[in-house]
C-alpha cells in the first residue's frame, strides 16, 4: 500500500493523546502539575519530550536533574522503540490518555539505552531505514542515495511530529503536506521494487511480544511464497509467531490497522 | 484514361495468374489460433490484361491471321501464354471485375493513334508507337480491371500453387512488416509456420491484392514451432527443439531477409515456446512459463543481446503497436497488460490485469458497435464454420456460452486505427485503410468445439470476419506448445455462465487463451483504464495481485482504512486540545517567480517558491528552497538545501530580472538553476534572503578575511571566497566547484587584493576604488550589509552597435546591403540586429546616460566620419577606403550608468587600466613596510602609489614610472619583481624595484611569444604567467634571483581569459570555454592541479564556478595547509561525510586562528 496516500497520511498523522505526571518520589520544590501532549507515533520519545524536560525542570533543582526516561505502569520506555509501538505493546487496552511516568533520578541501565542527544536517535533510526533496506534491496537503494536524501528522510521524520506557526492557517497545512510529501518523495524509493521481481528481496519486519522474554521475533521472510503466492501478514504469523494468531485466523492484518509494509516501515 | 489512378499500370502486371493456394483449410489445432491478416477496407481494382496480337500480311494488312510460328493472337505480355479475352479468370472467388475489357491507348505513358495499336518488325520485339514501313507486326494492350471483393468477410487464401510446393496445415501465422523504412505504402508481410515446421513467405501481399499470391518456402535450420513478425524488420521464430531463429537482413529490397541466426534460449533446460515481437522489442515465454525480455534488439542488431527475466507467469505474450505487451497469464488466465512501457523503457514495470468483467460482456455481447466505440477489443477467436459473417446478437444460445468480448476500453485511451463501423459493410469503397492486424483473443472455455458453430459477434469493422472451415482442428501437435495441453483442459470449465442469473463473482473471471494487441495503439504516457473497475483498488495493489485477487485487496484496503480512521477517531476525538509534542517554528517566505526549466525546449515557466527555515536540533538553522513547478499538468518540485548552495549569481539578461543558483553538482553540470522574478526589488528580495540563508547555514559573515578569493563577474557583480586550507593542498586540494562565493555589493572589472586586507577595484569606467572593509550594500540590505563603509557606487560604461553599408556603381555607399548581408545596423558580429532605437542598456539596472555617438577609436582607424572599410564582410577593416573595398562600417557608442552601492571608496583622480598589489610571502606578515601598489592608468602610464597600508588601503599618492610606450597591464610579484605588458604586446621586466626604492630603475625588454601579443601578466611568488591575445597561457621558464626576467615563454595551455598567480605561485584562471554536461559555459573559474616546486606549471585544471566569470584574483590567499594539519583537516572531512558545509567551518576556524578583522 505504498502509493495508498489515505493509509499513509492516516499512519503519519498518528497522534497519542499523553499525560506526563512526574514520579512521586522525585524532589520538587513546588508541586509539578501533569503534563498533557499529542505524542506522534511515528517518532521516538526523546526526539518529541522537550517541552516534558522542560516543563518539569521548571519545579526542579538543578542538582536533581540527571537523564530524563520515561515509565508506563512499572515499565521504563524503551526511546528506541517508535512511541506507537511502545502504546499498542503496553497501553492500547488502557484508557486514554496515555499516562506516562517521568523520572529523573535512578536511570534503569539494565533497562534503557542512554540517550546523549538527538543524533543518537537520528543514528538509530537510520540504522533501521538500512536494516530494512538490507532486506529488501541488499541495500542497493539506500547505498545509492545521496547525503542529502538520508538527511531529507530524517529531517521528513523529525517535522512529522513539528506543527508550523505560522501567520496563515492555509501555509501551515501546505507546509505539513509537503513535509508528508518530502519524506515520502525518499522514502519512496526504499518501497519500490523493480518490475521483473515480484516484491522486495525480504520483507523487513519485527514483531514485538509483551508475552515473552524475547525483545522481538525477526526472521528472513519472502514476500512470495515457492509457490508463487503471495504472502499476506496472516501466513508470516502462522509461520513465525503462530501463537499470536487469534483462533478464527483472520487473514487480514490487525495489529495497529497497518499492514505489512506499513508495519516494516514503523520497525 | 486519366479517370484510371496511375498505380494500377505500375502494379504492370500482364495478365498474370494468381498463384494456387492448397485446396486446406487456414486452420490451427484446437485451442490455438489466431488470425491477424491485414485488414485492408479500400477497395483496389487491378487491372487484369491481355494483348491481342496481329501480324500485317500484304494482302489484308494487319490482321489476326499470325503466322504458324507466331504467338497467340490473344496472349499475354511475353507473348508465350494463350490469354483470349474471355479466358482471362478471375484469382479466385474473393475478386470480380470492376469493367469490361477496353482497350489501352496509352503506351509508354504517352497515348497512342489508331486504337492503341503498337508496331514492331517482329514478335518479339521493340514496339513503337508509329507505324513504319518496316512493320510487320503489331499488338495492343486490352485491360480490365479487377478488385479484391472479400472485404469484410473471411476469405479463403486461394490454393493454386503448384502441389510439390503445398504448404503443410499452418500452425502459425504472422502478419507485420507494414513499417519497414521505406517500402510501398500498403506492403504487408506474412509469414506462416505450418506443422511440418517449415516457414513461409507469402509473396506479394498488399493493401489491394491482400491474398497475396504465392507461398514461397523458407529455408530453416530446423523445424518451426512459432513466428512473430513485427511492425519494422524483426522476425523471430521458435524452433521444436526451444531456440528461437531471427531473420538478418529484412529491408524494403529484401522483406524475406537473407539469413537466420539462431538464439538460445534462456536456460537449456527449458526451450522458448513462444515469442513475440515488436518494433525494437522481443518477448518470449519458455516451457516453464517464465516471461523473458530480449535485451538490447533493435534494427542493426535484431538477435539482441540477452535474457532478462520478467515478473510473472505467462501462457502466451504478444506485443502491439508501440511495443505494448499483453499476456495470459498462466496462474488465473486473465489477461494482462504490460504498464509502463515506454521507449525508455521498453520492458515497462508491471503487468496489470484488465479488468473484464462478465456482467459488460453479457449486456454488450454481440453489440459490435460497443466494442468498435472502444476502439479495441477482445474477442473470440475464430472457430466453427460457415461462410458467412454470423452476428451472435441474432444466437442468444452460443452468447450466453460464450465469455465473449472484454470490457470495452475507453476509447480516449486508445489510439483509433480505423474508423468505426457495422460489421456488415462490406461493400467495395468504404472507409480508410488501416494497417493494423487486428487483435483476437480467444477465452479458453469455449476451445474445443466439435460441430461448427457460428462465429462470434464480435466482428470489428476493420476486420470483419468470416468464418473458415476448421477441418482438422484439435490435432494436438506432439510438442509442447504456448499451453496447448492446459487449454484444452480447460474446456471442462466451459459450461459455466449459462442460466446464471447472479453476477459473477469477482474472480471468477474468463479463462483467456489468446490475446493480441496488434491494432491497440497504446500511447506510452495515456491513463488506461482497463484496470479499474473494482472501486477503491491501488494499482500497486493490483500489481501485486497475481494470487491475491482484487476483491481481496480491495477488502483488506478498506478495512485498514477504517481501523485506521476509528483510531484516530478513538485517539484524537477527545484530545484535540492538547498541545502537539514539538512546535517548532518555521519561517516561510513564499512567492512566485519564473523558472527556467531543465527540459526542452528550455523556457521561463511559472513557479511557486517557498523558503522554509528552521532550526535544527542542534542550533543550526536549515533552509531549504522548494521550487514547485507543474509539467504536463503534474504538480512536480525541486528542492535546494541552500547549505549546499555554492553561489547565488544575478544573470545578466535584457528583458528579466533573473538569477542563478549554483550547487557543487550544478557547477559541475553547467547548469543552475534559474530563478527570475517581475520587478528588480523582487529579485533583491530573494537574492539578499537566499544569500543569508546561506550565509547563515555556512557560519560565514561579516567581511571577507584578507586571505579571500576576489571574483568579478561579466555584469560587474563581485563575489569573495573564503579559501578553505586545503584549498592548495598539494595533494588533496579542495575541488573548486565546492568553494561558496558570496557577493559583496559594487560594481567592478578588475578586482586585486593582497593577503593584508589591502582590496582594489577599477570599474568600467576607469574609475580606481578601494575596499573598505565593508560587506553587503547593493542589494543587500540589513542583517546581510554592514551599516557603516558602504558608498554609493556609479559605474558607466558604453554600448557599442555598428552601422554597416556597401558600395554600389550607382549611389556609392548606401544602407542598401546585399540579400545576403549583415544587418545594416549590428552588433560588433553582424548576427545580431541593434539598431540605434532598438538597442537597450545591458540589463534593467543600467540607464542611458548619453545620446548616440561615433566612435572614432576602434582598433584599425577610422576615416573622418569614423568609417571603416573593408573589401568584405566579415574582414578586417582598416581607416582608408581603397579601390578594392565595398564595405564600410562605423561604430557607434552610447553610454549608459548603473547607481549601485558598496563597501568602495573612489581613489581619485587618475583612471586605471590595471593595478597589481604585492601578494605577501607566506610567513611573512605585516613588517612595517608600506604595500607595494602598481597600476596603468587608463592611457597606458605606468604609476606606483605610494603609502598603501592596511590602515590606510587607498595609499597616499602616485608616483609616476617612465616608459617609451603606452602599458596595458602590470604585475608585482612576491619579491618585488615587476612585470608589464606593453600595448604593442611585448614585456617588460622592472629592474632594482624594493621597499626602498618603490619604482625600481629601468626597464628590460622581454620578447612576446613568437607570433603572439601578450596582453596581460601575474607573478606571484616567483612564477610568472602571461596571457596572450588569443588565450594562450605562458609560463616564464628559467627565472632565478638573479636572472628574473627568465630565459623563455613555455606555453601551457590555451582557452584562457584571465590568469591570476598567487602567494603560493598557484595558478587560477578564468577559462574561456568549458564543457559541462548540460551546456557550455563561457568564463569560469579554474584551478591549476598539481602545481609544486619541481613542477610550476602544474598538469591540469580543475574546473570551478561560472560560466559568465571575468576576472579573479587568488593573489591574497597565502593559506597553505600545513602538512599534519591538511591531513587531519582530510579525516575530519571524510568524517563528516562530505558534509558540504564542511570546508566553510574548516574555513572559518582556520580565519580564526590567524586572527581574520571582523566586523
Amino acid at each position: 500500500m505504498t502509493d495508498d496516500k489515505d493509509v499513509l497520511r492516516d499512519v503519519w498523522f498518528g497522534r497519542i493523546p499523553t499525560c506526563f505526571t512526574l514520579y512521586q518520589d522525585e524532589i520538587t520544590e513546588r508541586e509539578a502539575e501533569p503534563y498533557y501532549l499529542l505524542l506522534p507515533r511515528v517518532s521516538y520519545l526523546t526526539l518529541v519530550t522537550d517541552k516534558v524536560k522542560k516543563h518539569f525542570q521548571k519545579v526542579m533543582r538543578q542538582e536533581d536533574i540527571s537523564e530524563i526516561w520515561f515509565e508506563y505502569e512499572g515499565t521504563p520506555l524503551k526511546w528506541h522503540y517508535p512511541i506507537g509501538l511502545l502504546f499498542d505493546l503496553l497501553a492500547s487496552s488502557s484508557a486514554l490518555p496515555w499516562n506516562i511516568t517521568v523520572h529523573f533520578k535512578s536511570f534503569p541501565e539494565k533497562d534503557l539505552l542512554h540517550c546523549p542527544s538527538k543524533d543518537a536517535v537520528e543514528a538509530h533510526f537510520m540504522s533501521c531505514v538500512k536494516e530494512a533496506d538490507a532486506l529488501k534491496h541488499k541495500s542497493q537503494v539506500i547505498n545509492e542515495m545521496q547525503k542529502k536524501d538520508h538527511k531529507q528522510l530524517w529531517m521528513g521524520l523529525q517535522n512529522v511530529v513539528s506543527t508550523w506557526s505560522s501567520q496563515e492557517i492555509e501555509t501551515t497545512q501546505r507546509v505539513k503536506q509537503d513535509r508528508f510529501d518530502q519524506f515520502w518523495a525518499i522514502n519512496r524509493k526504499l518501497m519500490e521494487y523493480p518490475a521483473e521481481e515480484n516484491g522486495f528481496r525480504y520483507i523487513p519486519f519485527r514483531i514485538y511480544q509483551t508475552t515473552t522474554e524475547r525483545p522481538f521475533i525477526q526472521k528472513l521472510f519472502r514476500p512470495v511464497a515457492a509457490d508463487g503466492q503471495l504472502h499476506t501478514l496472516g501466513d508470516l504469523l502462522r509461520e513465525v509467531c503462530p501463537s499470536a494468531l487469534a483462533p478464527e485466523d483472520n487473514p487480514t492484518p490487525k495489529r495497529q490497522g497497518l499492514d505489512v509494509q506499513a508495519c516494516a516501515q514503523k520497525v | 484514361m486519366s479517370s484510371r489512378p496511375s498505380r494500377h499500370r505500375e502494379a504492370g502486371q500482364w495478365a498474370r495468374a494468381w498463384p494456387p493456394l492448397p485446396a486446406r483449410p487456414l486452420g490451427r489445432p484446437a485451442g490455438e489460433g489466431r488470425l491477424g491478416f491485414p485488414a485492408a477496407e479500400e477497395q483496389s481494382p487491378r487491372p487484369g490484361r491481355s494483348a491481342p496480337a496481329q501480324r500485317w500480311n500484304p494482302v489484308g494488312g494487319f490482321c489476326e491471321k499470325l503466322l504458324p510460328s507466331d504467338r497467340w493472337p490473344w496472349s499475354d505480355v511475353s507473348g508465350l501464354q494463350h490469354r483470349p479475352l474471355d479466358g482471362v479468370a478471375l484469382p479466385s472467388l474473393h475478386w470480380e471485375w470492376e469493367s469490361d475489357w477496353y482497350v489501352d491507348e496509352n503506351f509508354g505513358g504517352e497515348p497512342t493513334e489508331k486504337g492503341g495499336w503498337t508496331y514492331a518488325i517482329d514478335f518479339p520485339a521493340t514496339y513503337t508507337r508509329d507505324k513504319k514501313w518496316n512493320s510487320c507486326v503489331r499488338r495492343r494492350r486490352w485491360i480490365r480491371y479487377r478488385r479484391y471483393k472479400s472485404r469484410d468477410s473471411w476469405a479463403k487464401i486461394p490454393s493454386k500453387d503448384d502441389p510439390k510446393q503445398l504448404p503443410d496445415p499452418f500452425n502459425d501465422l504472422s502478419v507485420g512488416g507494414w513499417e519497414i523504412t521505406d517500402e510501398p505504402v500498403g506492403r504487408l508481410s506474412v509469414w506462416a509456420v505450418s506443422l511440418q515446421g517449415k516457414v513461409w513467405y507469402r509473396e506479394d501481399v498488399s493493401h489491394p491484392n491482400p491474398e497475396g499470391s504465392s507461398w514461397s518456402l523458407m529455408d530453416t535450420p530446423a523445424e518451426a514451432a512459432q513466428i512473430s513478425c513485427g511492425p519494422h524488420d524483426l522476425l523471430w521464430v521458435t524452433l521444436w527443439e526451444g531456440q528461437a531463429l531471427v531473420r538478418e537482413g529484412i529491408s524494403r529490397n529484401n522483406p524475406k531477409g537473407s539469413s537466420w541466426s539462431v538464439v538460445e534460449p534462456p536456460t537449456s533446460e527449458n526451450g522458448i515456446m513462444h515469442v513475440s515481437v515488436g518494433v525494437a522489442v522481443v518477448w518470449a515465454i519458455t516451457k516453464d512459463r517464465k516471461v523473458w525480455f530480449r535485451r538490447g534488439v533493435n534494427s542493426h542488431n535484431p538477435c539482441g543481446t540477452s535474457w532478462i527475466e520478467m515478473v510473472g507467469e505467462m501462457t502466451m505474450v504478444n506485443v502491439g503497436l508501440n511495443d505494448q505487451v499483453w499476456g495470459i497469464s498462466c496462474d488465473d488466465r486473465a489477461m494482462y497488460f504490460r504498464q509502463g512501457v515506454t521507449p525508455s523503457e521498453l520492458s515497462g514495470k508491471t503487468w496489470k490485469a484488465i479488468v473484464a468483467g462478465r456482467e459488460s460482456d453479457r449486456s454488450h455481447s454481440g453489440s459490435s458497435l460497443s466494442l468498435l466505440s472502444a476502439g479495441c477489443f477482445f474477442g473470440d477467436e475464430v472457430r466453427g464454420s460457415g461462410e458467412s459473417c454470423a452476428p451472435s446478437d441474432t444466437d442468444a444460445s452460443s452468447d450466453a456460452e460464450r465469455p465473449g468480448p472484454d470490457q470495452p476500453v475507453p476509447a480516449e485511451s486508445l489510439d483509433c486505427p480505423g474508423d468505426p463501423k457495422g460489421s456488415s459493410a462490406s461493400g467495395p469503397g468504404t472507409s480508410r485503410t488501416t494497417e493494423h492486424p487486428a487483435e483476437v483473443a480467444s477465452p479458453a472455455t469455449q476451445t474445443p468445439r466439435p460441430e461448427p458453430r457460428p462465429g462470434p459477434a464480435c466482428t470489428p469493422a476493420e476486420v470483419p470476419w468470416t468464418n473458415i472451415d476448421l477441418k482438422e482442428p484439435k490435432k494436438t501437435p506432439s510438442h509442447p506448445l504456448a499451453g496447448l495441453p492446459e487449454t484444452t483442459g480447460l474446456s471442462s470449465l466451459e459450461v459455466l455462465p449459462l442460466g446464471l442469473e447472479e453476477p459473477y463473482g469477482a474472480d471468477d473471471h474468463p479463462l483467456w487463451a489468446w490475446v493480441s494487441g496488434g491494432g491497440c495503439a497504446v500511447e506510452a504516457h495515456s491513463v488506461l483504464k482497463w484496470f479499474s473497475v473494482q472501486l477503491g483498488l491501488s494499482p500497486s495493489v493490483q500489481t501485486l495481485s497475481l494470487s491475491i485477487t482484487p476483491a481481496q485487496t480491495a477488502a483488506w484496503r478498506k478495512q485498514v482504512f477504517q481501523q485506521l480512521t476509528e483510531r484516530t477517531k478513538r485517539e484524537l476525538e477527545n484530545f484535540r486540545h492538547y498541545e502537539q509534542a514539538v512546535e517548532q517554528s518555521v519561517w516561510v517566505k513564499t512567492g512566485t517567480l519564473q523558472w527556467w526549466c531543465n527540459w526542452k525546449p528550455h523556457k521561463w515557466v511559472d513557479v511557486r517558491v517557498a523558503l522554509e527555515q528552521f532550526t535544527g536540533h542542534d542550533g543550526a538553522r536549515d533552509s531549504i528552497l522548494f521550487i514547485y513547478y507543474v509539467v504536463h499538468e503534474e504538480k512536480k518540485y525541486i528542492h535546494v538545501f541552500l547549505n549546499e548552495v555554492t553561489a547565488l549569481v544575478p544573470v545578466l539578461n535584457e528583458a528579466k530580472h533573473s538569477f542563478a543558483l549554483y550547487t557543487p553538482e550544478r557547477t559541475r553540470q553547467r547548469w543552475p538553476v534559474r530563478l527570475a522574478a517581475a520587478t528588480e526589488q523582487d529579485m533583491n528580495d530573494w537574492l539578499a534572503l537566499l544569500s543569508l540563508s546561506c550565509c547563515e547555514s555556512r557560519k560565514v559573515h561579516g567581511r571577507p578575511s584578507p586571505q579571500a578569493i576576489w571574483s568579478i563577474t561579466c555584469k560587474g557583480d563581485i563575489f569573495v571566497s573564503e579559501p578553505s586550507p586545503d584549498l592548495e593542498d598539494p595533494a588533496h586540494p579542495l575541488p573548486c566547484d565546492q568553494m561558496f562565493w558570496r557577493q559583496v555589493g559594487g560594481h567592478l572589472r578588475v578586482v586585486e587584493a593582497n593577503s593584508r586586507g589591502v582590496v582594489w577595484g577599477i570599474g568600467y569606467d576607469h574609475t580606481a576604488w578601494v575596499y573598505t572593509g565593508g560587506y553587503g550594500g547593493g542589494c543587500f540590505q540589513g542583517l546581510a550589509s554592514s551599516s557603516s563603509n558602504i558608498y554609493t557606487q556609479s559605474d558607466v560604461k558604453s554600448v557599442y552597435i555598428y552601422e554597416n553599408q556597401r558600395w554600389n556603381p550607382v549611389t556609392g555607399y548606401t544602407s542598401r546591403g546585399l540579400p545576403t548581408d549583415r544587418y545594416m545596423w549590428s552588433d560588433a558580429t553582424g548576427l545580431q540586429e541593434c539598431t540605434k532605437a532598438s538597442t537597450k542598456p545591458p540589463s534593467l539596472q543600467w540607464s542611458w546616460v548619453s545620446d548616440w555617438s561615433i566612435d572614432f577609436s576602434v582598433p584599425g582607424g577610422t576615416d573622418q566620419e569614423g568609417w571603416q572599410y573593408a573589401s568584405d564582410f566579415p574582414a578586417s577593416y582598416h581607416g582608408y577606403k581603397t579601390m578594392k573595398d565595398f564595405v564600410r562600417r562605423r561604430c557607434w557608442a552610447r553610454k549608459c550608468k548603473l547607481v549601485t552601492s558598496g563597501p568602495w571608496l573612489e581613489v581619485a583622480p587618475i583612471a586605471l587600466g590595471d593595478v597589481s598589489i604585492i601578494p605577501e610571502s607566506p610567513g611573512a606578515s605585516g613588517n612595517g613596510h608600506s604595500v607595494a601598489l602598481w597600476a596603468v592608468s587608463d592611457k597606458g602610464d605606468v604609476l606606483c602609489r605610494l603609502g598603501v597600508s592596511e590602515l590606510n588601503p587607498a595609499g597616499s599618492s602616485w608616483l609616476h614610472v617612465g616608459t617609451d610606450q603606452p602599458f596595458a597591464s602590470i604585475s608585482i610579484g612576491a619579491c618585488y619583481q615587476v612585470w608589464a605588458v606593453a600595448r604593442d604586446g611585448s614585456a617588460f621586466y622592472r629592474g632594482s624595484v624594493s621597499p626602498s626604492q618603490p619604482a625600481g630603475d629601468c626597464w628590460y625588454h622581454i620578447p612576446s611569444p613568437p607570433k603572439q601579443r601578450l596582453k596581460q601578466v601575474s607573478v606571484g611568488q616567483t612564477a610568472v604567467y602571461a596571457l596572450d591575445e588569443n588565450g594562450n597561457l605562458w609560463y616564464r621558464q628559467g627565472v632565478t634571483p638573479s636572472y628574473p626576467q627568465g630565459s623563455s615563454w613555455e606555453h601551457v595551455s590555451n582557452n584562457v581569459r584571465r590568469v591570476s598567480v598567487g602567494p603560493l605561485d598557484q595558478v587560477w584562471v578564468i577559462a574561456n570555454k568549458v564543457q559541462g554536461s548540460h551546456s557550455l559555459s563561457r568564463g569560469t573559474v579554474c584551478h591549476r592541479t598539481g602545481v609544486q616546486p619541481h613542477e610550476p606549471k602544474g598538469q591540469g585544471w580543475d574546473y570551478g564556478i561560472g560560466g559568465g566569470w571575468d576576472h579573479i584574483s587568488i593573489r591574497a590567499n597565502a593559506t597553505r595547509a600545513p602538512r599534519s594539519a591538511s591531513q587531519e583537516t582530510a579525516g575530519e572531512r571524510s568524517g563528516e561525510q562530505g558534509l558540504p558545509s564542511g570546508p566553510a567551518q574548516v574555513a572559518g576556524a582556520l580565519q580564526e586562528s590567524l586572527g581574520p578583522v571582523c566586523c
